[in-house]
């Protein structure tokens, strides 16, 4: 027997630009997004939303509505039994962490402007809209723990029953871990005989702002009950369905068709779902519900909203001596599933790719009456990575140096790898001096920081500034174990399997759950090189937990790194499986059995079978060896044993007018190592469309509430998602060092971009203005915010932002002159 | 109820409809062309984009009574089936699409600008798609995706209502 006279594959799929297989649907319009499916007899639900932040319910009329046209049932909180479940938060970063209640709908009192009241069941969404209008909801209105800082001081309690706002303090301090010495110590040598830079940054709030609106539709009618969600995470919300809804976890199906989007937006159990998911049970018929954009904007969990307060110590020389981090992270109204964990993610960064000695992270969460916060893009790292990077940049100015030259003082280099952070992480590769080299060549950073000097000398209108961000995240959550450290509720592996179909083709299950990504094509080519098999003959399958039943879904970069890695394994794992069927077939001994390039040959001979001819020899199962199970499938789970490092110098050029305080992007460079890449066609798409999201944070976006708490961008009217004509096209390269921590050697991209470009852009505004004694100006840096920091010293300004350089918290210096405490601040 | 006839991707349909009914909802709910979507409600999203009369416009911003005795042409008309615009062609060669949501309306809004200016710059494409939001690109690949389709002359000599009636 030969191999068959189909040449297999070549093994160079990795690393081919191959265009994506998800595409041919999706530029047709042939899509099923959750909103798209029409069941028989299927009810659709609108939601009655609170119109204040923090009130009791005191009384609701339903009856109206129930009168209404084609009304099928009206329900509200007091209507909820427990079979209704709760919303759960997976993460308590504490043990003594305080979370309030989260049932999907209120009985007695609601906790932010948008949180439903009640709920319309009704035969068409029009008709169901129209009722939740005819809903009276007699409110007594409570005053609202609105402002983070106030909130932070038990001012006023967005949950009274709880007696305090804060949620938990989660501390790291390298001098008791051990990773490290004792910052205060630096600290106190700084002060003294040293560089100190204290500043205080805001991270304002943002919304993910998913082009598809959430939806979920709840089918009660099968043995199984089916739920289909625009969900990121269909494994962990089925968990969640039957820990606290009591329906058994095997007579659940969850499945995310096609989802639009999700950047950390969908990772979440929501209010919705659950409402969904009762109400269906009630009914008995098929319920749908589709929130509108102004509902997304206000219900959909928001990111972000901090505030950090940061002390960099430092030798007179530049090299970095200590670190100390400070936050107030607002949770919002409740404590979402991931919830405190998003800061505590960053924890481990804002040393980043610096060679601190000694490390203090403090993180306090806060409840407040404002829309829940959770996972956006970076989730944690990107906060950290501005506001290190921002510092190094003050740095670099105190020290009257470029600020790439500070940046490499401190900088791991590269024969320094493996390298233990004060964090007490183990960085497994990268090299920051050939990436930075590369950016600044791609940039042309010199001509450009001597067009800068031109300007400035010349008092032209327009100045330029540059700005650099040599940043780095961990990705590919999580291991387990270090899961397990940090008290969260799961673990952090993956699940694959490896099906061979008998006419050839093959069917991959991923546990990961795509929404944009790019999965059915990566994947497809990591299986084609390591089967051997046709790109085009790899079918991947994910996103119903009847078809992929073991999973962990798609957030933190997690997708290829943690579920590719479990992809080759159940490959491998074919391959061995087939081994011995192929040496009964050659006569041969099965140690003397290889594969290569798709095909089993006998060591030293020309004799081989393909590995589809042994998986029709399985199929049939007339000739097996004794003792040989008739199948090649495989499954395999991956825990990683560690996180991965990307890194990568981001620079970036704007013009500023001084006359307008209007940013316009000049020039975007980066250079990031992600490892070895599977496909830099897809790579190129998630650093673009991170760039851009980071971007936006610096410029563009702001979830803005009123003084009574109502959030006021509640649309893309206000909510300033950027459009085409509001950025530029970017120059996106790579330098590679592959990852040590899987075989593949690949690192996450799917927030590099985000968690990169906020502080390049920050720190080119402030650059940009820096001669006026501009030293911060809060995000994003909209024209007025520019314009009022470059006019704060003379009669333009009108607000005291008197220049932001305070350089202690000193109350003799103060930290009032802050552009950070300029207006507009999520109040 | 208000009577409308038009022609949809080349069918001729016909139904009662509430006056206020907007055009992507009739689209959706009555004629189950759900390959145009909704994205929000302020009609600045574009994901809703279709062609009346051969002109794109944001079909949430249309009332279905507004599109009686008129032509619409969705993103499932574009081409025929089995084939693709070139412009479709384009976002797949250039990857100027990720989870595919603002798709459809993206596409229908750079045929229109490349109908009305077949060889436009790049400021000229980022100016005529502000009207479009995408989460996912960055727009850098759709700015491609727009140059490759006018570089290869896919200015529609023939628009697409008249294509899928032919």
């Amino acid at each position: 027997m030969t191999a068959t006279q189909d040449a297999p594959a070549s093994v160079t799929e990795i690393g081919r630009d191959r265009r994506r297989k998800e595409d041919q649907r999706l530029i047709t319009g042939r899509t099923r997004w959750t909103d798209n499916i029409q069941l028989p007899g299927m009810l659709h639900m609108a939601m009655v939303r609170s119109p204040f932040a923090h009130a009791k319910i005191t009384a609701i009329d339903t009856s109206a509505a129930k009168a209404a046209t084609n009304v099928v049932a009206v329900y509200t909180g007091k209507d909820l039994d427990e079979s209704a479940g709760v919303l759960i938060n997976a993460w308590a970063i504490t043990t003594d962490q305080v979370a309030p209640d989260h049932p999907p709908i209120p009985a007695d009192r609601v906790s932010f402007a948008g949180e439903i009241v009640a709920v319309v069941v009704a035969r068409t969404p029009a008709e169901a809209r129209d009722a939740a209008e005819l809903v009276d909801v007699d409110y007594e209105e409570l005053p609202a723990a609105l402002d983070l800082k106030e909130a932070a001081e038990d001012k006023v309690l967005a949950h009274p029953d709880l007696g305090t706002n804060k949620s938990a303090l989660w501390v790291f301090d390298s001098g008791e871990a051990g990773t490290g010495g004792n910052v205060e110590d630096a600290i106190s040598k700084a002060r003294t005989d040293g560089i100190l830079i204290e500043r205080e940054y805001r991270q304002q709030r943002l919304i993910p702002a998913f082009m598809e609106p959430r939806s979920v539709v709840v089918d009660p009618t099968g043995e199984q009950l089916t739920m289909w969600s625009a969900t990121q995470i269909p494994h962990i919300l089925r968990f969640a369905l039957a820990a606290t809804t009591g329906v058994p976890e095997s007579k659940i199906r969850v499945i995310a068709p096609d989802v639009g989007g999700g950047f950390g937006g969908k990772l979440q159990v929501t209010p919705e779902e659950w409402t969904a998911w009762w109400v269906a049970r009630q009914v008995h018929k098929p319920v749908k519900y589709t929130e509108t954009r102004s509902e997304s904007l206000m219900a959909a969990h928001h990111g972000r909203d901090q505030w950090q307060k940061l002390t960099l110590a430092a030798e007179k020389d530049g090299s970095v001596t200590g670190l100390k981090v400070e936050l107030l992270a607002d949770l919002g109204s409740h404590v979402a599933i991931v919830g405190g964990g998003v800061p505590v993610l960053g924890a481990f960064m804002f040393n980043s790719i610096y060679k601190f000695p000694a490390y203090h992270f403090a993180c306090q969460t806060v409840l407040t009456n404002k829309t829940w916060t959770d996972a956006y893009r970076g989730a944690g790292r990107p906060e950290a990575t501005y506001a290190i990077e921002r510092l190094m940049d003050e740095l670099a100015v105190e020290l009257g140096v470029d600020p790439l030259e500070v940046r490499e003082k401190n900088w791991i280099k590269h024969e320094e790898f493996p390298f233990t952070t004060v964090a007490g992480l183990e960085y497994d590769s990268g090299n920051y001096e050939e990436a930075t080299a590369k950016a600044k060549a791609n940039f042309g950073y010199d001509e450009l920081r001597a067009e800068q000097k031109r300007r400035r000398d010349e008092n032209d209108p327009v100045q330029l500034g540059i700005g650099v961000s040599t940043f780095t995240e961990m990705c590919g959550l999580a291991p387990s174990r270090v899961l397990g450290q940090l008290n969260y509720g799961a673990g952090g592996w993956e699940h694959a399997s490896v099906r061979m179909l008998p006419t050839g083709t093959v069917e991959v299950v991923t546990g990961a759950s795509a929404h944009g990504q790019g999965h059915e094509t990566a994947f497809s080519q990591i299986v084609a090189d390591r089967l051997g098999v046709r790109f085009e003959d790899v079918e991947i399958l994910h996103g119903d937990t009847q078809v992929s039943h073991k999973g962990l879904d798609t957030y933190g970069s997690r997708s290829l790194v943690v579920g590719g890695e479990a992809l080759v394994k159940a490959a491998d794992k074919v391959i061995e499986k087939a081994k011995p069927i192929a040496a009964h077939m050659l006569e041969a001994n099965v140690d003397d059995i290889e594969f290569k390039e798709g095909r089993l040959g006998v060591r030293g001979t020309d004799q081989g079978v393909a590995l589809a001819e042994v998986a029709m020899a399985a199929f049939a199962a007339h000739d097996l060896p004794d003792g040989v199970e008739p199948t090649l499938d495989s499954d395999a789970t991956y825990d990683p044993v560690n996180f991965n490092f990307p890194h990568g110098t981001h620079l970036c050029a704007v013009e500023v007018d001084t006359e307008t305080g209007q940013v316009k992007m000049r020039k975007y460079t980066c250079v990031d190592d992600i490892g070895n890449v599977i496909n830099p066609l897809i790579v190129a798409g998630q650093v673009h469309g991170g760039l851009m999201q980071g971007i936006a944070q610096a410029l563009f976006e702001e979830a803005v509430h009123d003084e009574s708490g109502t959030l006021v961008s509640a649309s893309f009217v206000d909510y300033l998602v950027p459009t085409a004509a509001d950025t530029i096209s970017f120059d996106v390269d790579h330098n590679t060092t592959p990852s040590l921590t899987n075989t593949l050697g690949t690192k996450g991209v799917g927030e590099a971009g985000t968690i990169a470009s906020t502080p390049a852009v920050v720190n080119a505004v402030v650059d940009a203005v820096r001669a006026f004694g501009v030293s911060d100006i809060q995000m994003p840096c909209t024209p007025e915010r520019v314009w009022r920091a470059i006019h704060a010293g003379d009669a333009g300004g009108a607000d005291p932002t008197t220049g932001g350089a305070a350089p202690h918290f000193d109350e003799s210096t103060g930290h009032e002159g802050q552009t950070d405490r300029t207006d507009g601040a999520g109040q | 109820m208000a009577r409308i006839e038009l022609t949809v991707d080349g069918a001729q349909v016909s139904d009662d409809v509430e006056p206020r009914m907007l055009l992507v909802q009739y689209l959706r709910e009555k004629l189950g062309k759900t390959g145009t979507v909704i994205g929000c409600d302020t009609s600045n999203c574009g994901a809703c984009t279709v062609h009346l009369d051969g002109r794109s416009v944001k079909s949430c911003n249309v009332l279905a009574v507004q599109a009686n005795g008129h032509e619409v042409t969705t993103i499932e008309g574009l081409a025929e089936p089995g084939s693709l615009h070139a412009m479709q062609e384009a976002f797949h060669e250039c990857h100027a699409l990720q989870c595919g949501f603002c798709t459809p309306g993206m596409i229908m809004q750079s045929v229109d600008l490349l109908n009305d200016n077949p060889n436009p710059s790049e400021d000229e494409i980022r100016n005529g798609l502000e009207g479009n939001l995408c989460r996912c690109t960055g727009y850098h690949n759709i700015v491609r995706a727009v140059q490759a389709a006018a570089a290869a002359g896919a200015t529609t000599a023939q628009p697409a209502a008249e294509k899928v009636e032919a």
